[in-house]
C-alpha cells in the first residue's frame, strides 16, 4: 500500500471528504476548551456536560425527528442550563463545581432516556450516542464551522482573563475583576463544542476529542499555547487517521477517531518530553546548577 | 495619595458567630501598622472584610481617597494553582490588571514595569520559570513583585512572612518599608512580635475584639499580651443575640 492508498478514500468520496473536514475543524476549537478543562481539573466535567444535553438533544428528537436544528437546539438550551444551574449552585453554596454539576447532570441524564424511551428504539439512541461523522452534509459542517469561529473570538476575547482566573480567582475577587464572566463564558462555549462534537462524534465520544488529545498535549510542553497547538495537532491527527483506519477495516468511524487519540495519549503517558513516565526513569543525567 | 482605613462598631463574622466583635479602628494615612493576636482572633477576618471578600454584619468599613477595589491584598493562604504552566513574568506582569484590565495590550514600558519589580524582589534571572518550580520563599517573593506592580496607596499583608527564612524576611520588609517611605498605608498580619517590636511604627492587637491600638511600644505591653491570651477561641452555640444589635 503506498500513500497515496491512504488518502485514496477522501479522493473518492465526497461523504469521506466532508468528515475529515467536520473533525479537522472541530479539533481546533476544542482543543482550547479541552485544556482547560485540564488546567482547571474539570476534565470529567466535559464528560458530565456531554450527558446533560442529552434530554434537550432527545426532546428536539421526540418534537421533530432527526432534525438537526430541533436536536441541536434543545442540545445547547439543555447544555447552558445546565452549566448555569451547577455553576450558580457552586458559587452561591458551599458545593462544590463537580459536586453541583454532578447532580444536575444526573437529573437531565435521566430525563433524556426517559424521554428518549418514550418514543425511538434503541437504534435512534444510539444514533444519538454514537454520531454519525460520514453522514455529516452540509448543513451540519457549517454548523461545526460556525461554532469553531464563535469559539476561536471567545477565547481570544476572555483569554487573559480565564488564564487569571485558572491560576489565583482570589485576585481578581479583591480587583472585581469579571472571573465569573470568564467562567460562563467558557462554560458556554464548552456546550457549544459538545453540541458540535455530537453531530460528528456522538455525545459520548464528542468529550474524546476535548479531553485526550489536551492530556495527550501536557506530556509534550510546559507553555499553555503550545499546549493548546500541541491539542490541535495531536486531535487533528487522531482525526485523520482514525478516519482511514475505519474506511480500511471498516470499523465505526466516530470511535476509530477516539481509539487513535487515546493510542497517542498513552504514547505520551509513556515517552512524553515532560513528565512521561520512561523519559522521566530515564533522565538520570541532572545539570550542575 | 495615601489614604486611610477606618472601621466603625464593625462585626463579622461565620454563621452568625462573630470573628470581630464591634471593632473601632483606624489605619491612619501613611501608617506601617501591625496586626497581631493569636490564632483565631480575626486578624485574616479584618483584612478579608477590609477587601470585600466578607461582607460585615454590622458596622461600616470606610475608605478614605482609595476605592475597595484598589486595595492591594496578599491573602495568608494565596489560591494560586502553581501547577498552571504560566511563566513567572507573566504571572507577575498580571500585577498591572488595574491599569491593563483583560484587553489593554502591554507595551514596552509595562514588560520593563515588571522586570523592575522581579529586580526589585531578587528574582531576576526567574523569569521564565512555571510557579511550580519555585520554593516557598520564591514563591512569595513573586507575590511581592505582583504587589509592587499593583501600585496600590492601601496594602494589606496577611502573614506574608509564615514559613519564609530570615533572608527573604530581611529583603522583603525592605520593600514594606520601600512602601512605607512612599507614603502608602500599610497593615500587615504578623506573628513575630520581635520584628514588629524593631521594624512597626504601629500596631494593633485584637483578640476578637480590639484589646490595644497605637504605637508599637504601648500596645505590646505584658498585661495587653496577657489578656490576648486570655481571649476564648470556641464559639458558644447557646450565647445570647448581642444586645448591642438592636441599638
Amino acid at each position: 500500500m503506498t500513500p497515496i492508498d491512504l488518502i485514496q478514500p477522501f479522493i473518492d468520496f465526497a461523504f469521506m471528504r466532508r468528515a475529515l473536514s467536520g473533525c479537522l475543524i472541530l479539533s481546533l476549537s476544542t482543543a482550547p476548551v479541552g485544556v482547560f478543562l485540564m488546567l482547571r481539573r474539570l476534565s470529567l466535567t466535559g464528560d458530565a456536560m456531554a450527558h446533560a444535553i442529552l434530554p434537550g438533544a432527545a426532546c428536539g428528537y421526540l418534537l421533530a425527528g432527526l432534525n438537526l436544528y430541533a436536536m441541536t437546539a434543545g442540545g445547547i438550551v439543555a447544555g447552558l442550563v445546565v452549566a448555569t444551574l451547577s455553576s450558580l449552585v457552586a458559587r452561591a453554596t458551599p458545593l462544590k463545581e463537580d459536586t453541583s454539576l454532578a447532580t444536575f447532570y444526573l437529573m437531565s441524564l435521566a430525563l433524556g432516556v426517559i424521554m428518549v424511551s418514550l418514543r425511538g428504539s434503541s437504534v435512534d439512541l444510539m444514533h444519538i450516542l454514537f454520531g454519525s461523522v460520514l453522514a455529516l452534509d452540509d448543513t451540519a459542517l457549517a454548523f461545526i464551522a460556525t461554532i469553531a469561529s464563535i469559539t476561536i473570538v471567545v477565547f481570544a476575547i476572555v483569554w487573559r482573563l480565564l488564564v487569571m482566573e485558572c491560576i489565583d480567582p482570589g485576585f481578581l475577587r479583591v480587583l472585581r475583576g469579571g472571573g465569573a464572566t470568564a467562567h460562563f463564558a467558557f462554560m458556554g462555549v464548552m456546550v457549544l463544542n459538545l453540541v458540535a462534537g455530537y453531530q460528528a462524534l456522538g455525545t459520548l465520544l464528542s468529550v474524546g476529542l476535548m479531553v485526550l488529545p489536551a492530556a495527550a498535549a501536557r506530556f509534550w510542553t510546559r507553555r499553555i499555547g503550545g499546549m493548546i497547538a500541541a491539542a490541535a495537532a495531536i486531535a487533528m491527527l487522531s482525526s485523520a487517521l482514525g478516519l482511514i483506519l475505519s474506511y480500511f477495516w471498516r470499523l465505526p468511524s466516530g470511535p476509530a477517531i477516539i481509539a487513535v487519540a487515546s493510542a497517542i495519549y498513552l504514547a505520551s503517558v509513556l515517552a512524553g518530553s515532560v513528565g512521561g513516565v520512561l523519559t522521566s526513569r530515564l533522565a538520570f543525567r541532572h545539570r550542575s546548577g | 495619595m495615601s489614604p486611610s482605613l477606618s472601621f466603625a462598631n464593625v462585626t463579622v463574622g461565620y454563621a452568625r458567630h462573630p470573628a470581630l466583635h464591634h471593632l473601632t479602628v483606624t489605619f491612619p494615612s501613611r501608617s506601617l501598622t501591625a496586626v497581631i493576636g493569636p490564632n483565631g482572633a480575626g486578624k485574616s477576618t479584618l483584612l478579608k472584610a477590609a477587601v470585600g471578600l466578607i461582607r460585615p454584619m454590622s458596622g461600616r468599613i470606610t475608605c478614605h481617597d482609595c476605592r475597595q477595589r484598589d486595595i492591594a491584598y496578599l491573602p495568608q493562604l494565596a489560591e494560586v494553582d502553581r501547577s498552571f504552566p504560566i511563566p513567572v513574568f507573566d504571572f507577575v506582569a498580571m500585577g498591572q490588571w488595574r491599569r491593563r484590565g483583560a484587553f489593554s495590550a502591554f507595551r514596552r514600558d509595562d514588560d520593563e514595569a515588571t522586570a523592575h519589580a522581579l529586580a526589585a524582589v531578587g528574582l531576576v534571572g526567574f523569569e521564565g520559570r512555571t510557579l511550580d518550580t519555585l520554593s516557598g520563599g520564591q514563591m512569595q517573593r513573586v507575590m511581592f513583585a505582583r504587589l509592587i506592580l499593583e501600585d496600590a496607596p492601601l496594602i494589606l499583608l496577611d502573614e506574608p512572612f509564615s514559613a519564609i527564612d530570615d533572608r527573604t524576611i530581611g529583603d522583603l520588609m525592605q520593600q514594606v518599608e520601600r512602601w512605607h517611605t512612599e507614603g502608602r498605608t500599610i497593615a500587615v498580619v504578623l506573628h513575630d512580635l520581635d520584628l514588629v517590636r524593631e521594624r512597626f511604627p504601629r500596631a494593633l492587637l485584637v483578640a476578637r475584639q480590639c484589646l490595644a491600638e497605637g504605637p508599637t511600644a504601648e500596645v505590646l505591653t505584658e498585661a495587653n499580651l496577657a489578656a490576648a491570651r486570655h481571649m476564648t477561641e470556641a464559639w458558644d452555640d447557646h450565647a445570647p443575640f448581642c444586645a448591642g444589635e438592636a441599638a
